[in-house]
């Protein structure tokens, strides 16, 4: 079942329609407009201005956001809850390939601190002006470059090696030095 | 050596290791500590260090970030002591296999810094209480045995 | 001049599925300054759906964390659904809702006890756990299993319940409301309480809308969020209840916001118990189509989030998972500057259940010296001690 839908096919309705309204020509495409979700691609350049008048609409927060690996980028997806509404405004923007950059929304949300480091550890997404961009998910050990959700890493092929193991006991340090 | 093992028969203690579970055996765990199976009866009781322990319950996958962790702990615990693997991710990463975090297998991790170590398995996911229960008495056996 | 230390805490401590680790920047008692790692827990859950079928998946979700193991696979569930516009029957839209509100009661009963451990009250610890035995009775009879209760399957439930089984939950849950009355008085009459977690920890509205925080820990600062109210799941616009909140934003609460939550969900089963439906369990689904997907559900900590893409094929493209844990864990840097450090332990917890409190590990360091100072126990023991001098002070 293949149905394109080109925008002006979806007409703006209801609670979802009066949001992507509110964002003006920030929107570049919308894919769904229904009584309680909504998703749309808006501009890059764009992603703080939308994601202040967002955060500026009553009852809504930042749920979550999503990173997927697509043909041009990396589609980063941000989720925003309406309460009580009970409807969910799905947002993509496109990181484009090579640099993978879009504007990060940290210090304008801080729900988006956690899930923009969680992006950049498993996806190599950047985001430009990140207040703290340090690793969050994956290990210590893990090597810097090597992105586990991207679809070429196969999970059991392309794991890293494991670090070498502290083999004899004695060698312990046990951190209760002094006393 | 003897009398340490004399003394290690009775009154386990033990410690908990999370190395990546997902709390299912760890509520089990704790579940033991609570009236309804009550493993005081047995003189066991969780401490708040390895230090104290003569017993290990590790739970979980050992993550890849744990793994070193873990064997910091198996190493700072008092020896002799027992490591009881709990669950199928300890015993042997049950469906996690093939995930990408992944550190050895708690029992291979733990090989890893002392090839002696004892280890008991408790299979299930997660496992009952009683099974359990059942583990640290057949541990409490086989000290005897050494 | 003021002398500043790191307090390690961690990381064996898992609260949710990921274990942490915490760095307190004190200076004399005063936490100033918070950071935490996380990883220790990180599974690669995510990348582990992608090579599973869409059938398969459920059971991989039910282990992203084992007390929200009905939480986690109706998300996901529901978020198929959508993609595949499956009508669910009623009887399954029931039978959920009690499974879901059994799991809700389990985890806050379990969360009042460790906060009780926290605060040195351990009768509070044993009672709360010995009472919530009935409940995963209740959860053993419903789906055969005290945890993990592989419940869920795209379409409907993959077990259907007995009218006995109905009564015997009935009846563990009408035992299970004298106790929590009992357990609600002794916390919320407490005056030892009171001072110990009145105006403690307090998340400001403001910052629980900035943090995006969910669940317990936003309705404790008088947010009425609940998805089972705002977008309705499962059978939750077909019986009567109520969304609990709690002004003030403090440690209390959340604690009273948790127990009385338990009284709603004994309200829900015993209406859904009533009411149920006769028929079919389960909707065939034949294939899913491309298209994306977004689940919700009100789990016991707050909302879970699963978002799920196909393209036609029988395994998910993509499959993101958002606990609630990961939104109100970093609550805490907004909640926990300007503590001392007794209280810390508690407000931590306030957040979220730490089941396996007991057995985390702590040191703290001094920052210049870099030589032990407290360990896990010796924190405990701070906490426990203050309780005892307010004790004596009443």
């Amino acid at each position: 079942m293949t149905v394109v839908q080109t925008e002006t096919e979806i007409p703006l309705e209801g609670f979802v329609g009066e949001v992507f309204k509110q964002l003006g020509d920030a929107v570049l495409e919308v894919h769904q407009c229904e009584a309680r979700r909504g998703i749309v691609r808006i501009d890059p350049r764009r992603t703080v201005e939308v994601a202040k008048k967002m955060m500026a609409m009553q009852g809504s927060r930042l749920a979550t956001a999503t990173g997927i690996e697509v043909r041009d980028g990396i589609d980063v997806l941000y989720h925003w809850a309406f309460e009580p509404a009970g409807a969910v405004v799905t947002l993509k923007v496109l990181a484009r390939r090579p640099e993978l950059e879009v504007d990060s929304i940290a210090d304008v949300v801080f729900a988006g601190n956690w899930i923009e480091r969680e992006m950049h550890d498993l996806l190599g997404a950047n985001f430009r002006s990140h207040p703290d961009m340090r690793r969050l998910i994956l290990d210590d050990s893990w090597p810097e470059g090597v992105y586990p959700l991207r679809k070429d890493f196969d999970q059991v092929e392309d794991r890293p090696p494991l670090p070498p193991t502290q083999s004899s006991p004695d060698v312990a340090t046990d951190g209760r030095e002094g006393k | 050596m003897a009398l340490k093992m004399w003394a290690l028969r009775k009154s386990l203690w033990v410690y908990h290791v999370n190395a990546g579970a997902c709390n299912n055996c760890d509520i089990e765990v704790l579940e033991l500590l609570t009236p309804r199976y009550d493993i005081e009866r047995f003189g066991m009781i969780l401490v708040g260090s390895p230090r104290h322990a003569d017993v290990l319950a590790v739970t979980g996958v050992c993550t890849r970030q744990a793994m070193p962790r873990l064997q910091e702990v198996y190493m700072q615990t008092a020896k002799p002591c027992v490591v009881l693997a709990i669950g199928a991710c300890a015993n042997a990463q049950g469906i996690f296999t093939e995930a990408y975090h992944m550190g050895l297998p708690v029992d291979e991790a733990i090989k890893a810094v002392d090839p002696n170590a004892i280890i008991i398995y408790v299979p299930g996911c997660p496992p009952k209480p009683e099974s359990m229960i059942d583990a640290a008495v057949k541990g409490m056996e086989l000290l005897k045995t050494l | 001049m003021s002398h500043r230390t790191v307090v390690n805490i961690g990381p064996f401590h898992p609260l949710q599925e990921e274990a942490e680790f915490y760095q307190l920047y004190v200076e004399g008692e005063t936490v100033v300054d918070m950071d935490v790692r996380i990883s220790y827990n990180h599974r690669g859950i995510e990348k582990l759906d992608e090579s599973k079928t869409f059938d398969q998946v459920p059971f991989v979700v039910e282990r992203v964390c084992g007390i929200c193991s009905a939480s986690h696979p109706l998300a996901y569930v529901q978020a198929v659904e959508e993609i595949a516009h499956v009508q669910v029957p009623e009887r399954a839209l029931y039978l959920r809702t009690i499974v879901n509100e059994l799991e809700r009661i389990q985890s806050h009963m379990l969360w009042v006890g460790l906060a009780g451990h926290f605060l040195g009250y351990n009768t509070v610890f044993m009672w709360a756990w010995k009472y919530r035995e009935p409940c995963t009775d209740a959860l053993e009879i419903a789906t055969g299993s005290r945890v993990s209760y592989a419940n869920c399957k795209i379409g409907g439930v993959r077990r259907d319940m007995t009218n006995e089984q109905l009564k015997a939950i009935d009846q563990a849950v009408t035992e299970q409301q004298e106790p929590l009355e009992m357990l609600t008085k002794a916390v919320l009459d407490d005056p030892v309480l009171h001072a110990r977690l009145k105006n403690v920890g307090v998340l400001t509205p403001e910052d629980a809308k900035s943090y995006g925080a969910l669940g317990p820990t936003v309705r404790g600062s008088g947010i009425p969020i609940d998805v089972r109210r705002d977008d309705p799941y499962a059978a939750y616009d077909r019986v009567d209840w109520e969304v609990i909140t709690a002004p003030g934003g403090d440690v209390f609460g959340k604690a009273v916001v948790r127990l009385l939550e338990c009284f709603e969900a004994i309200k829900i089963i015993k209406q859904c118990v009533k009411d149920i439906p006769g028929g079919e369990i389960d909707a065939k689904v034949e294939a899913i189509p491309p298209g994306e997907g977004i689940g919700r559900v009100e789990a016991p900590r707050g909302e879970t989030f699963h978002y799920v893409r196909s393209d036609g094929s029988n395994r998910p493209v993509r499959h993101k998972i958002r606990a609630p844990s990961f939104n109100n864990v970093p609550t805490f840097k907004a909640s926990c500057i300007g503590l001392q450090i007794p209280d810390v332990a508690i407000t931590l917890a306030s957040v979220d259940p730490c089941y396996s409190c007991t057995e985390r590990m702590c040191v703290a360091v001094d920052a210049q010296s870099r030589k032990p100072m407290y360990n896990f126990a010796e924190l405990v023991k701070l906490s426990q001690q203050k309780t005892q001098r307010l004790l004596k002070q009443w």
